[in-house]
């Protein structure tokens, strides 16, 4: 099994989050999401820490990370894009867009690509219904995407961060 | 903090500022803005703005000389009825938490628009959002509770932020925190992010979220007015909802009532996409019909397309078409229809959209989203997927009509939750008003609005291509050729019949075989 979070990593945790949220009432969400904002995930270390810190059961942590989408069980690709199929951006064709994108990166919806460089990210709605279709790369929104569009925005990421 | 405080920084704010005062720019005249009278006004992080135009009056007017009762009587007397889909008088709800004596009481703002195709709440979240804390506030003090959540969706980042400042300063003029306005009344706010499941927006998953348990839904009664969070009385108002209040409480319940219909005064906010030319967010007083939203506000579908159909209440909703134009919209008349107002999107469809494909992309969204508790909704919404997934692929007979018709009654019938109950609804919706269009699908293995693939065979350019090149610069296998102005031609061994070409072309010269 690997390990994403480290010893040390779980000991600074333990004092800037869990200790923060000791008295606060039901902090189970608030800590998971802080793991996952920290490292990208919440991995089994990182479950079994918090359940033996805060005396929870691993099987009810287990429960509620697998419940929610934005909790993953591994750190994601250096760049998640996310097509967005909210019903606005499907109906503008984002379900191509979704397919072009696979084609182009070789990688299926939910998975990371070989070289780690993006996670294709399952993506409801962002909530910029007007400029459908959006494409989303970590933060930077684009919008009123057409499919010659993709190469461009995945050749202006493949150039940050990643080694290929 | 008291009045002359406010009124001290509302003339101070507008001397320095008196673009504050300006109107909406490029507002239709059918516009009425309510609940968006600041967004794109005032500098939604500066709690100075919001005061220059009346904000946080209501609060101090309630606080120096009215009762709990006067003000659930002045909600109540206004009509006001939920913006989060459901339509529930708010007045009414807010009697049920007074009147339910308990020590500890809840007020929680639901801000998990989770409608794939809504963006109202974002905009008031971001732009306005201290609108929504005098919401919470008053909303706590009239039900007797000292505390407030907000239950943001994750995908909303800023929103949560922008809130977080808002509640800062508030706290800082003791607007918010202890002996608000130098009376006995308490209240504190706190932010509770949501992690993507749509089912958290219905009321007693939501609870559960934050309890920090799985977002399971429960059945109903015990309603969280009686019956809340950590058993406690508590009440879910929408975004949209709480952002109403202030106004309702300043200008009065005949005010609010000079907008709207009887059954459903006021205004409403819609979010327009899809098909349609304006996209972007309106208000406009309910009541309005159908085809003035469409075709004033909106200005029509454009590109040569034609209407078709817009859908309402996103998955838990249905779909109106042409011979709905004229219909007024408000909460009644769009269930009389078929269809629900959900929390105002409106996604509008052209002729090259098919029913059945839309169908079956809400369903697709139910299967993900059931939170599988029950079996009908678990179970039930992955069979009518399957349905509209083998009609589409044209495999479908017309039994599978039948089935489908039953099957989602069934669902309906008998699921736990809002989400289960109304899953079915596009499917029911579509069936009613475009049965040719499924007909179409399993009789004659056509799709009459070209679009599922499973039933074409090859795209085809005419003799009317103009020469734009726009689909030989979209097609992923490049087998397009043509020169620029020249008449293009497929390649039909090297397409992969993606329809990218289909959807770009402008001017219709490309059909389906
Ligand atoms: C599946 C489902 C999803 C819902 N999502 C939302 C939502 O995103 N926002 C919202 O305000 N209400 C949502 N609701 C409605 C809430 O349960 C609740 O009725 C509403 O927040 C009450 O507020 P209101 O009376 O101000 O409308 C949803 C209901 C169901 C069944
Ligand atoms: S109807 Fe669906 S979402 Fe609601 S409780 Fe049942 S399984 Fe869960
Ligand atoms: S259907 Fe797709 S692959 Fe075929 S010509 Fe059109 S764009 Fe190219
Ligand atoms: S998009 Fe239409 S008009 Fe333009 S080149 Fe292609 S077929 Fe011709």
């Amino acid at each position: 099994m690997s390990i994403y979070v480290l010893e040390e990593q779980l000991n600074e945790f333990k004092i800037e989050v869990i200790d923060k949220y000791r008295d606060t009432k039901s902090p189970l969400m608030q800590i998971l999401q802080e793991s996952q904002k920290r490292y990208g995930c919440v991995p089994v270390e990182v479950q079994e820490f918090i359940s033996k810190e805060m005396n929870i059961t691993t099987a009810k942590i287990n429960g509620v990370v697998s419940f929610y989408s934005m909790f993953s069980l591994k750190p994601s690709g250096r760049h998640i894009l996310g097509v967005c199929t909210g019903t606005a951006c499907y109906v503008k064709g984002a379900s191509r867009l979704v397919e072009r994108v696979e084609a182009l990166l070789d990688t299926e919806y939910g998975s990371t690509t070989e070289d780690g460089c993006f996670t294709l990210a399952h993506t409801r709605c962002v909530g910029d219904c007007a400029q459908a279709p959006v494409i989303m790369v970590n933060d930077e929104f684009n919008g009123k995407v057409t499919s010659d569009d993709i190469p461009k925005i995945i050749a202006r990421h493949r150039g940050k961060n990643c080694k290929k | 903090m008291n009045k002359n405080i406010l009124d001290k920084i509302k003339v101070e704010t507008l001397t320095a500022n008196p673009e504050l005062n300006e109107p909406h720019k490029n507002l239709h005249e059918k516009e009425v803005r309510v609940v968006l009278k600041n967004c794109d006004i005032i500098n939604p992080e500066n709690i100075n703005h919001y005061i220059a135009k009346d904000g946080y009056f209501a609060i101090n007017q309630i606080l120096t000389g009215m009762s709990q009762e006067d003000v659930i009587k002045v909600v109540s007397d206004s009509g006001l009825r939920g913006r989060g889909g459901g339509g529930f008088p708010t007045g009414r709800k807010w009697n049920f938490a007074y009147k339910n004596e308990n020590d500890t009481k809840y007020i929680i703002c639901n801000a998990d628009e989770g409608d794939p195709g809504a963006f109202m709440d974002r905009s008031v979240l971001e732009k306005d959002p201290h609108s929504i804390l005098e919401g919470m506030i008053i909303a706590g003090f009239a039900i007797g509770a000292e505390t407030g959540f907000i239950y943001v969706r994750a995908e909303y980042p800023l929103a949560a932020e922008r809130l977080q400042k808002a509640i800062d300063d508030a706290l800082e003029l003791n607007i918010l925190g202890e002996n608000i306005f130098g009376t006995k009344f308490n209240f504190k706010i706190e932010i509770r992010l949501g992690a993507g499941a749509f089912v958290c927006g219905e009321e007693t998953a939501l609870i559960a979220s934050i309890e920090g348990n799985r977002g399971m839904s429960k059945n109903k009664p015990p309603y969280p007015a009686i019956e809340g969070l950590y058993g406690k009385p508590t009440i879910i108002n929408n975004v949209e909802t709480l952002a109403n209040i202030s106004q309702i409480i300043l200008k009065g319940s005949k005010w609010f009532r000079s907008f709207g219909t009887e059954k459903s005064p006021g205004t409403k906010v819609f979010a327009l996409a899809g098909k349609i030319k304006n996209t972007g967010l309106i208000e406009v007083p309910m009541g309005i019909t159908l085809g003035e939203i469409i075709h004033d506000i909106g200005r029509g579908v454009g590109n040569k397309r034609k209407f078709k159909a817009v859908l309402t209440g996103g998955p838990s909703g249905g779909c109106l078409t042409e011979k709905h134009l004229d219909q007024e919209v408000d909460f009644d008349t769009l269930v009389a229809l078929g269809s629900m107002m959900g929390s105002g999107g409106m996604i509008v469809l052209d002729d090259h959209d098919c029913m059945v494909d839309i169908a079956k992309f809400y369903l697709d969204f139910s299967v993900d989203e059931s939170c599988g508790k029950c079996t009908p909704c678990r179970e039930g919404t992955i069979q009518l997927y399957k349905l509209l997934e083998k009609i589409t692929n044209g495999e479908g007979t017309i039994a599978d009509l039948d089935k489908l018709k039953k099957l989602s009654k069934a669902v309906k019938k008998t699921s736990l939750c809002g989400l289960g109950m109304t899953a079915p609804n596009p499917i029911l919706s579509t069936l009613e008003h475009f049965y040719d269009e499924y007909l179409a699908h399993v009789t004659h293995k056509v799709c009459p609005a070209s679009s599922c693939r499973g039933l074409i065979e090859k795209y085809i350019i005419q003799d009317n291509c103009v020469g734009c090149t726009i689909c030989a610069k979209r097609c992923p296998v490049q087998c397009i050729t043509g020169e620029r102005k020249g008449l293009h031609v497929i390649d039909q061994d090297a397409c992969i019949q993606c329809g990218e070409c289909f959807a770009s072309c402008n001017f219709d010269a490309i059909i389906t075989k």
